[in-house]
């Protein structure tokens, strides 16, 4: 950071130019140039002063020379001071780029013309001006709010200077059929507009409280300083008028041209997004990442319209600029692959086989009985059916389309027909919780929500966007309310009177799907899969766990319900809410094994315990049905050695197996109860070096490569190495055909966790054993740095819960990192009432089982219950546990955790 | 070395002075009463007379200064006669006597306006912040010590927190008689961390740090266990071991801290000579975090505690089985 007090003082035209005052800048990136102008606006001959931050004297006098420059255009009513960050990253000696800022004329400290620049004016305007500077080498632009747009119309002039384009929230087009935000309607009204943008400095106030966290004082005043007086403020207000409402407007030719032009722009391009953006939300991105569809898409979940301020985007921008060419977008034409097997090709195969009219997906009913069924011929059927309808209301290889139906029939046909059609299937679930589900949604922009009424209730209520088809027809007066267009019943109606086209035999490297992580540590998180990525998972499913055409399974658990059909198995959807595992009943699932005379059951370890819960309630028949299930999957969060005895118990024929995976990667390992038993008492015994010190999640599956990266003692993984050696904690790397294509409009993210190359991140920690067994710790950010010690959660934790007084327990950091206290927060048998302080008897004990494993416990803390995550009902939340903790061992008051 | 330690009738001064002598010094105390310190030479006088002082410095080669007068109540001018004007005075006679090394023995309270502290480490010493006369007055020495740090007579302050063991009449009496007579409250829910110094480390931190002025000198250091304790439980235990009944009543903490400054008004303007029930400094002590980043402490002294808190807490009840607290 530059000081403030350089003295540097400069009188200009009678502008105080004062760069000693702009926090962040160095006085000496501020110069003046005078411009020609030939811009239609000015009569010939007419110079302008420009005022402009630029490295380039600074970069020359250290004898660095630049990799390129960057040519950053800011919005209104900001001015160069918008992308101060960049400059000095540009000035960087490890990576000497030569960062130009301009001030745009009658903004910041240009020269106020007394002209009405237009947008043709504001475009011809910037190239006067780089022609001045002599800019003839590789330059990427980067623009924001309405300098965006400026950029991007330089960028089209200048093709044999343009190296790449990079843009913060702005916009190039009013999306059809919606209106223009709320926020610039009023600013442009006429009787709000001089007032509020040129008269008052309302619209530079409104501006600067977008910032999320707030502005420091200084920096506020610094965006104000150029700014005050309304003699000023004319280009502000003038901006705000040329914004291009209708066709009328003399700047919307301008504007649509540089809309169009987009489309034949091919130089690399990255957008960097604040979504938290009353002006330029998540649709103006989607409408500028179809005109570029190439380019590299960052969403920082959180931040707003200045997300320059928000965010540190110099540290993602250069690092975009040093690694791009070499990564390759998705949605790119692949080839032709004979050996590829479409998600789809077991249905078609089984309809068109000798067994085509015996059942393959099912519904059980709340009386036991099945409620409704399809053959595989009538499954195919309803899928080339819907297929074509959908096909025929619009959508298309790339069109998103949001599902919010419960897993079932209806979900099953739905989804093979959007994939058909190279349609990209959004799943996010109730799980997330209402604020996460609608931040979800509105992230990945679906083109389409197809959902059951109170999925599109809630689509009304939290306006997201998409348009509306509902699974039944709904009557006309509901049907208008929700502004529901069509039913998935009319459309198959619809399609199966249309002859229609052969099924779209995809790209399998075109995106197929997104869906969403918990979001346990942060927001939640698109993961994209490809075709041939779900396939993948398809066949290591088959693979590891030998379920093939003519195994029958029950569908209990709702990522591996879509799995049946692929896999050419007979699957049926128990009777139980699916979107809460806790309400399948013992009773229910016997009822769904005996249906279909089922041999595998798909089921949750929130679902599994209340199986055995309510497992008393099971009639002779019902026990006799369970007695056939030979093999039990739960997958979603660790399931207890005592419940799995429990389950054994209910089905005792069964191997029962708890692979370990997560959203990007599933699964990643088996284990069966015996293997966890092995591991356990080998673990005691000390037997096998490594084994110990966390849940064992046995060895990879089928395709499935796993290592580490160690920790270092601040809790990171910073190394590159991929190591398997037992005993060494790390952050646990995967490798696998089935892994994620990419995180979703997160590119920054999605480059960390590749790295090294052809290895996802996993986020967890954990480590080997000798046996190669892999053994879970936790999850990195949950790492506790003790003084000395790194201390993973899952291993002590477990020693704790070993206490009769004890049922869950977490294990959190408190206070700076390297040097944190660990606290141990534990529910207790039977609970507390209040949270607070545990007694000193149950804090020695606790105190002593941690030590026990090495662990020295600052404090314990009992809590009434530990706050769990919606999905699972199961992943404790840590972070607020932490952030609790931290208040009431400050001395604060416990409350609630 | 010849070394002088000042305030060696004290529970730490007097471990100090006993572990200089262990370690083959040779070793003068400095006080108004005997220290009782076998094989150490007591010079009997205060650092308020000048006369004394001379006498004291002469011909030591290393200082540890421990003599201050610690209490929560009492007139401001005797804590600065004390405090302040006696290390003042100490320093100047100890430069001109030629002595090389001075530990300026001080308190992590120096540095502490009443907020938690959780993990941090020495901050500059704030006599403007620092709360009651105690605090403030040893913020004000602390920097004036360590203004004297120069080549050939070098200075250090060393900060330990909370300075426990058997004998200790500051803390662990403290709590006993006021747990004994029910007047120990538990403030807010008793949750705050605090981190503690059993006597033995702080003693040996004390004189590590003399050994160790190369790395040391013109700079504070925070000593602690490094083991932080939630206040009720350290509280629970301590009365375990002195076979007292722990406190139980609860008082929220902003309401202890007012009470506590008017209780400590009214006790001095009393002139009532026991300590007041609740002071604020004692409020503030019992009701917020404070515990600190020993990592730096440790690597520069090359230092570590020998004594854990169990192993000290042990060593309590051993104390007190041997010769009972007085019941209340």
């Amino acid at each position: 950071m530059y000081g403030r007090r350089f003295g540097l003082e400069r009188r200009d035209g009678g502008d105080r130019l004062v760069a000693s005052s702009w926090p962040g800048v160095d006085p000496e990136w501020s110069r003046t140039i005078r411009v020609k102008s030939t811009s239609a606006v000015d009569s010939p001959g007419t110079t302008h002063r420009w005022h402009i931050l630029d490295n380039g004297a600074q970069l020359a006098r250290r004898g660095l020379t630049p990799a390129g420059t960057l040519l950053c255009v800011h919005g209104n009513p900001t001015w160069s001071y918008l992308w101060r960050t960049l400059v000095a990253a540009g000035s960087d000696p490890v990576h000497p780029w030569r960062v130009i800022a301009v001030d745009q004329l009658d903004m910041g400290y240009s020269e106020r013309t007394g002209t009405f620049r237009r947008l043709q004016d504001r475009v011809n305007d910037l190239g006067d001006l780089s022609d001045a500077l002599g800019l003839d080498g590789p330059v990427t632009t980067v623009g924001h709010d309405w300098g965006g747009v400026i950029s991007l119309g330089w960028a089209l002039a200048h093709p044999k200077q343009l190296a790449g384009v990079v843009l913060t929230n702005t916009a190039v087009n009013q999306p059809s059929g919606s209106s223009l935000p709320p926020a610039l309607q009023l600013a442009l009204h006429p009787a709000v507009h001089q007032w509020g943008t040129t008269t008052s400095d309302a619209f530079l106030r409104v501006t600067h409280s977008l910032a999320h966290p707030p502005l420091p004082t200084d920096v506020r005043r610094a965006y104000m300083a150029p700014y005050r007086g309304a003699l000023r403020r004319s280009g502000v207000g003038n901006f705000v008028a040329d914004i291009p409402v209708d066709e009328a407007h003399p700047s919307f030719s301008a504007l649509q041209e540089i809309a169009q032009g987009l489309r034949s722009l091919s130089v690399p391009a990255l957008m960097l997004w604040g979504p938290r953006d009353p002006i330029f939300s998540d649709r103006y991105l989607k409408d500028l990442v179809e005109r570029m569809p190439h380019a590299d898409v960052h969403r920082f979940e959180g931040a707003g319209h200045l997300v320059a301020e928000d965010r540190d985007i110099a540290s993602p921008l250069f690092h975009w600029l040093s690694s791009r060419g070499g990564v390759a977008g998705t949605g790119s034409a692949g080839e032709d692959d004979p050996d590829f097997r479409p998600f789809w090709d077991s249905v078609e195969v089984l309809a068109g086989g000798t067994g085509s009219g015996e059942t393959a997906v099912a519904e059980m009913g709340p009386d036991g009985k099945v409620s409704r069924s399809m053959s595989w011929q009538q499954l195919h059927r309803n899928i080339l059916d819907l297929e074509n309808g959908l096909r025929e209301a619009g959508v298309a290889r790339g069109t998103r389309v949001s599902l919010m139906v419960p897993p079932g029939v209806d979900l099953t046909v739905t989804l093979y027909a959007c994939l058909r059609l190279g349609a990209v299937v959004v799943v996010a679930d109730a799980g997330l919780g209402t604020k996460g589900l609608s931040r979800a949604v509105k992230g990945a922009t679906p083109d389409f929500i197809i959902g059951i009424d109170k999925a599109l209730a809630a689509a009304s209520l939290f306006a997201w966007p998409g348009r509306r088809i509902s699974v039944r027809d709904l009557p006309a007066g509901r049907r208008r309310m929700l502004r529901v267009e069509t039913s998935l019943d009319a459309l198959a109606r619809k399609g199966g009177d249309s002859t229609g086209k052969p099924a779209d035999h995809s790209d399998p490297d075109a995106p197929a799907a997104v869906l969403f992580t918990s979001g346990s540590t942060g927001p939640a998180k698109g993961v994209l899969y490809t075709h041939r990525q779900l396939t993948a998972m398809r066949d290591t499913v088959a693979g590891t766990f030998g379920i093939r055409a003519g195994s029958r399974l029950v569908a209990g658990f709702a990522p591996f319900a879509l799995l049946g059909p692929a896999l050419g198995a007979v699957s049926v959807t128990p009777d139980m809410d699916v979107t809460a595992p806790g309400t399948l009943t013992a009773r229910a699932l016997a009822d769904a094994v005996a249906a279909i005379a089922a041999t595998v059951v798909f089921a949750a370890p929130a679902a599994l315990r209340n199986v055995v819960a309510t497992a008393d309630a099971l009639d002779g028949s019902g026990r006799e049905a369970l007695n056939n299930v030979s093999m039990l999957l739960s997958a979603g969060a660790p399931v207890p050695e005592p419940l799995l005895a429990r389950v054994q118990e209910v089905l005792p024929q069964a191997s029962l197996h708890t692979p370990y995976g997560m959203t990007e990667a599933l699964p990643v390992t088996d284990i069966s109860f015996e293997q966890i038993q092995e591991a356990a008492a080998e673990a005691a015994a000390g037997s096998v070096p490594g084994a110990g010190n966390g849940v064992c999640v046995g060895t990879p599956v089928h395709g499935a490569r796993l290592a580490v990266i160690p920790l270092d003692a601040e809790g990171r993984a910073p190394g590159s190495s991929p190591v398997t050696t037992p005993g060494v904690t790390g952050e646990i790397l995967v490798s696998a055909p089935h892994v994620k294509e990419s995180y979703d409009r997160l590119w920054l993210t999605q480059q960390q966790s590749v790295n090294p190359a052809g290895w996802h991140r996993t986020g967890d920690v954990g480590h080997f054993d000798a046996a190669g067994r892999l053994w879970v710790e936790g999850r990195l950010p949950h790492v506790v740095t003790a003084p000395a010690t790194v201390v993973t959660p899952v291993g002590v934790e477990q020693a704790i819960e070993r206490l009769d007084s004890v049922r869950l327990a977490a294990v959190v950091g408190v206070g700076p990192v390297g040097t944190q206290a660990v606290a141990a927060v534990v529910e207790t048998v039977p609970p507390v009432r209040k949270a607070g302080p545990a007694t000193q008897q149950l804090a020695g004990s606790v105190r002593r089982a941690a030590r026990a494993v090495s662990v020295d416990v600052s404090a314990v803390l009992a809590v009434p219950a530990q706050p769990t995550d919606i999905r699972h009902n199961a992943k404790i939340d840590r972070t607020r546990l932490a952030r609790w903790a931290t208040r009431v061992l400050a001395g604060g008051r416990p409350g609630k955790p | 070395m010849r070394v002088l330690v000042t305030g060696a009738s004290g529970l730490l001064g007097s471990e100090v002075a006993r572990t200089l002598v262990r370690q083959g010094h040779e070793v003068t105390t400095f006080q108004r009463r005997p220290s009782g310190v076998d094989g150490a030479l007591d010079i009997l006088g205060s650092v308020t007379d000048d006369d004394d002082v001379r006498r004291a410095v002469d011909g030591a080669e290393g200082i540890i200064h421990l003599a201050a007068k610690v209490s929560f109540a009492g007139k401001a001018v005797d804590f600065q006669n004390v405090n302040v004007e006696g290390t003042r005075r100490l320093l100047e006679r100890a430069r001109a006597a030629g002595v090389q090394d001075t530990v300026f023995v001080s308190s992590p309270s120096v540095a502490n306006s009443g907020s938690a502290i959780a993990g941090l480490g020495a901050e500059p010493a704030d006599p403007q912040r620092a709360h009651g006369n105690y605090s403030r007055t040893k913020a004000e020495a602390e920097l004036l010590a360590l203004g004297f740090d120069a080549p050939g007579f070098r200075v250090a302050a060393i900060r330990p927190h909370i300075v426990w063991g058997p004998g200790d009449t500051q803390l662990v009496e403290r709590v006993l008689a006021r747990a004994g007579h029910n007047r120990l409250p538990l403030l807010d829910a008793g949750a705050a961390l605090i981190d503690t110094t059993y006597v033995d480390n702080a003693a040996s931190a004390i004189v590590a740090a003399l050994h160790r002025m190369d790395h040391v000198h013109a700079r504070s250091l925070v000593v602690t266990n490094g083991e932080p304790r939630p206040i009720g439980e350290l509280l629970a235990d301590i009365c375990t071991a002195g076979g007292v009944q722990a406190p139980s009543w609860k008082v929220p903490g902003a309401v202890a801290r007012t009470a506590g400054v008017v209780v400590e008004k009214l006790w001095t303007w009393a002139k009532r000579s026991e300590e007041p029930p609740m002071t604020r400094f004692l409020a503030e002590q019992l009701s917020t975090a404070h515990w600190f980043d020993q990592r730096e402490t440790r690597r520069l002294l090359d230092w570590a505690p020998v004594v854990s808190l169990d192993e000290g807490l042990a060593r309590l009840s051993d104390h007190y089985a041997r010769t009972p607290y007085p019941k209340g």
